[in-house]
């Protein structure tokens, strides 16, 4: 097929797309950016490691497990390319670099299943050295066999604290604490939204009870003041629930709150975008069955709104089904198919009503702000602190993000604010006195990513004038 | 300049400590001239960092980073082979031989 | 505010409507400024930065000379610097046709104090080591260069606003009517139109709304500039680079990133532009050939925007063929970011006095009348 049906990313979202196109007799083309199937929640670590799925992903093994198989189950009836990065996207085009060559391939469906990053918010001393987000952390120990540290502080909040403080103790690093910036009572506010998983639930209360029975030291209710040291973290100040300042010694830390999706994709496609107040963020949207305002475009997985690696699976299979009925090669009156999307869809709601418990029993930080100096980099890339974004609102009477990262430089530099902009839009907001939907959201261009010029240069016009 | 302890024991030089899969084959390669050790399967990331505690500075101030994000996003460990050839260290495989520049001059000091 | 009398409405908040303003205010008038996004970002904001001379029509000359005194004192009327800088402007020849071209320009300007300089090969490789291997020569201007048009449109619009100017952003002006004392402008998010004495339009790619609600129609249509920008490395380009027959042109900023541009990119919708995939490569391939050293620099953000052009690529500035208190300013073609603090004062000197001490006949808006 010249036009195929596309799927970025090879994550258990995209796979699961994969194996229903395949399933229907269609060859989608998976497009991922990495060495090998996963994405992050199920990376692979490199072929001359040992360790087994239980090691790796603990409780989530026998997901991995069914995935890997599905994967090599339906390997020979997709048209697989991994390190392959679009850089672009457009209606009916994307532009993919691979190995040093860039070329263009047209699209007739896009599913895009692109994933998520950690999201994070500045404190003064979070660019040194030993400091990384949570998710980090776990892929330094899944996919490297490391831990990023010799004195491990893990901090922020959201499901992942504990798991990777789980995970890193378990592997025997040195944990020295793991520090919840939300208070023990937004969980138990939480509680009854979460009971409607309880085998998620019983997971993040088994990864407590462990932690606290090996004696590792664990906070609530906690604030980021600032990380200390030179060259490299030395130690991370905060205050307790009470008020009381501490500070703990560690050679590194890993912290977020949290994760952010990369909507990159969907918004070079024009995707039309809302604003999720749960997620803190705007989200391209989409209805039930992942369908986008855009002909022909669906999304699936972390990538629109974090849901979770289950979620991600089903929406990977729904949008397939989306795509396939699009084609005329599956039916909606088909009673298969459509008891297939009630389970789907009716398993998707159980899981969203989990998130919102999540996100209660989870939240942001809200005073991160109050500890940020004029000095404190903000804008990791470009350098741009608290104090230059202060300047700016005031001096140009800035009330929108994109005209504040005009003017001050924040989320323009390489990771085009994939690590800055949550925090950039919270501080306008923050600062101008506005909602967070009221500052906008930052505009995407291409490249998705930094590409090297000589690569995307196209040779074949070298020759001609003008 | 003394030869750097071997990277299998518990690395001080380092950021990153090696837990498990410590029984790799050795691999051989270079930052900025100077020979160090990691092992076969290490990233580029991974191997600078079980050796030193930075990965490169800022163009703008000089400040040390040490990557962040470790999948490909936050775009803070770009190093550069000694062809100029940029690579993210992350997402790129150590290869026996290679050639890192982390002191490349970069943008502009401004201190 | 509804109620209120303004001397002058200024239809666009981009470079030159906010340099009238600015103007306007200093000759003592109330001025109100009508924007549909936010001031200063869309032709204005989203173009290279070139500030130049060099290369403009006989036509353009006493403009962009009072611009360039303008620009020489930018931070005394705006308040910042806005990088702007005199690096010098080198417009390279790739052939010897190039070069007669370069030559014959430096004849057809000369009384016009732009110090042009034509440079050989040798003296190319001596000044300019770094230049791709095409270049045969070229024309060097010296005091022009460039800025950044992201702090300095914005910039003029601030300082307007900061002298008592009202704006009106994310306002879109949706009828426009003269009852021979008054103009009346209505605005989407008000029932009662604002009113004046003057009518300026500064409205730039979409001025023709204007035009063709005071029965004076443009034939205009829309350019799409597509450009990128690349990671910080060590300032090498010491000037700011373009080509004879156009195709691609290069500055670097003291922070380090290249900004280079080149072919077009397309219409999302009416206001919106972005680069497609060809562009991109088209103009990063162009870049290398000028350029070899970027071989191994990346690529971190693109972009494109809207801007408004009339057949003969000059703008129309001037009264209105038919509506008295009406001025027109627009239509700059890609070329209006040097000349527009220029344009701005002269639309206040018509709106003020009804001529202006630069001759603009060139620009008039009857060259389309049939």
């Amino acid at each position: 097929m010249d036009k195929p049906v596309v799927v970025i990313g090879a994550g258990p979202a995209g796979i699961r797309a994969c194996e229903t196109l395949a399933g229907f007799g269609v060859r989608p083309t998976l497009l991922d950016e990495s060495q090998t199937w996963g994405g992050q929640i199920f990376r692979q670590q490199p072929g001359n490691f040992k360790r087994g799925f239980k090691d790796l992903y603990g409780f989530d093994a026998e997901r991995a497990e069914n995935l890997k198989q599905t994967f090599h189950k339906i390997r020979e009836q997709i048209d697989y390319r991994p390190q392959s990065l679009v850089w672009n996207a457009e209606q009916n085009r994307i532009d993919i670099l691979h190995k040093g060559k860039t070329e263009k391939l047209q699209w007739s469906k896009l599913i895009v299943a692109s994933g998520a990053t950690d999201r994070v918010f500045p404190f003064p001393g979070w660019t040194l050295p030993g400091v990384y987000g949570l998710g980090a952390s776990q892929i330094a120990l899944k996919y490297q066999a490391c831990a990023i540290g010799s004195k491990v502080i893990l901090a922020g909040t959201g499901p992942l604290l504990y798991l990777v403080a789980f995970q890193y103790a378990s592997a025997g690093a040195n944990v020295v604490a793991v520090l919840n910036t939300a208070p023990v009572s937004a969980r138990m506010k939480a509680l009854p939204k979460l009971f409607c998983l309880p085998g998620q639930l019983a997971r993040g209360m088994y990864y407590v009870s462990w932690l606290k029975m090996r004696g590792v030291k664990m906070m609530d209710g906690i604030q980021i003041m600032r990380a200390k040291g030179e060259t490299r973290i030395e130690g991370l100040v905060i205050k307790d629930a009470s008020g009381k300042i501490h500070e703990l010694e560690c050679d590194a830390l890993g912290f977020g709150y949290g994760l952010r999706s990369e909507t990159q994709i969907a918004d070079l496609v024009s995707c039309q975008f809302n604003f999720n107040p749960v997620q803190r963020a705007f989200l391209p949207a989409k209805d039930l069955s992942g369908k986008t305002t855009v002909d022909g475009v669906y999304l699936a997985g972390d990538g629109s709104g974090i849901m979770g690696v289950e979620a991600a699976e089903l929406a990977g299979q729904r949008a397939a089904l989306a795509v396939l009925t699009e084609l005329g090669l599956c039916s909606s009156k088909d009673s298969g198919v459509v008891r297939q999307i009630q389970e789907i869809e009716s398993r998707l709601q159980t899981i969203s009503k989990f998130r919102a418990g999540l996100e209660e029993a989870f939240p942001c930080p809200e005073n991160w702000i109050d500890q940020l100096q004029d000095d404190t980099v903000v804008c990791r890339c470009e350098e741009i602190t608290y104090g230059d974004i202060k300047q700016t609102v005031l001096d140009c009477n800035v009330k929108e993000i994109n005209r504040l990262k005009a003017l001050s430089r924040s989320g323009m530099g390489r990771c085009q604010g994939r690590m800055c902009g949550h925090a950039t839009a919270e501080i306008l907001a923050h600062l101008t006195g506005q909602s967070l939907q009221e500052v906008g959201r930052l505009r995407c261009q291409p490249p998705v990513k930094p590409v090297p010029i000589s690569v995307v240069a196209d040779a074949s016009l070298s020759q001609e004038s003008a | 300049m003394s030869q750097p302890e071997p990277s299998s024991k518990r690395s001080k030089a380092g950021l990153f400590q090696r837990l498990k899969e410590l029984d790799r084959p050795d691999v051989e390669f270079f930052i900025n001239g100077d020979k160090y050790l990691a092992k076969l399967g290490d990233t580029v990331l991974t191997a600078i960092l079980t050796n030193q505690t930075a990965v490169r500075k800022t163009e703008f101030s000089g400040q040390a980073r040490a990557g962040f994000c470790l999948m490909g996003a936050c775009q803070d460990c770009w190093v550069r082979l000694a062809d100029g050839q940029p690579i993210r260290a992350c997402s790129t495989m150590i290869e026996q031989g290679m050639q890192i520049v982390t002191n490349f001059a970069q943008g502009n000091n401004h201190g | 505010m509804d109620d209120k009398l303004f001397d002058v409405i200024i239809i666009g908040a981009g470079i030159v409507g906010s340099s009238a303003a600015l103007k306007l205010l200093d000759m003592g008038m109330s001025v109100c400024v009508i924007e549909s996004g936010a001031s200063g970002s869309r032709s204005s904001g989203i173009n290279y930065g070139g500030v130049r001379r060099q290369g403009r029509s006989l036509a353009q000359m006493p403009l962009t000379q009072r611009a360039h005194a303008i620009w020489g004192r930018l931070k005394q009327t705006i308040g910042i610097d806005g990088e702007y800088v005199r690096s010098g402007h080198l417009k390279l020849a790739r052939s010897d046709k190039d070069m007669a071209s370069l030559e014959r320009y430096r004849e057809l300007t000369a009384d016009c104090g732009l110090g042009l300089e034509l440079l050989g090969r040798e003296e190319l490789k001596k000044r300019f080591p770094y230049l791709g291997e095409r270049a045969v020569g070229g024309s060097f201007c010296p005091e022009d260069g460039h800025a950044n048009p992201r702090l300095v449109s914005p910039g003029f619009a601030l300082a307007a606003q900061k002298a008592g100017a009202i704006f009106l952003e994310y306002t879109t002006a949706t009828g426009f009517a003269y009852d021979g004392k008054l103009f009346q402008v209505k605005v989407h998010n008000s029932d009662r139109p604002l009113q004046s004495r003057f009518l300026v339009n500064c409205a730039g790619a979409w001025a023709n709304k204007v035009c063709e609600a005071f029965g004076e129609p443009v034939p205009m249509d829309c350019s799409h500039p597509l450009m990128f920008v690349t990671e910080a490395v060590p300032v090498f380009m010491n000037v700011s680079l373009g080509v004879e027959g156009g195709g691609v042109y290069a500055r670097q900023v003291t922070r380090g990133n290249c900004v280079i541009g080149g072919t077009q990119g397309y219409a999302l919708d009416e206001y919106r532009a972005r680069p497609g995939g060809d562009g991109i490569r088209t103009v990063v391939g162009r870049a290398l050939e000028l350029l070899p050293d970027l071989q191994n620099v990346q690529i971190i953000r693109t972009w494109s925007g809207t801007e408004g052009r009339l057949p003969d690529r000059e703008p129309v500035i001037g009264l209105s063929s038919t509506t008295p208190g009406l001025v027109h300013g627009f239509g700059f073609a890609g070329a209006g970011f040097q000349i527009g603090p220029a344009v701005g004062e002269v639309l206040a000197e018509l709106v003020a006095q009804g001529q202006s001490t630069t001759p603009i006949e060139a620009f008039s808006i009857s060259r389309f009348r049939s």
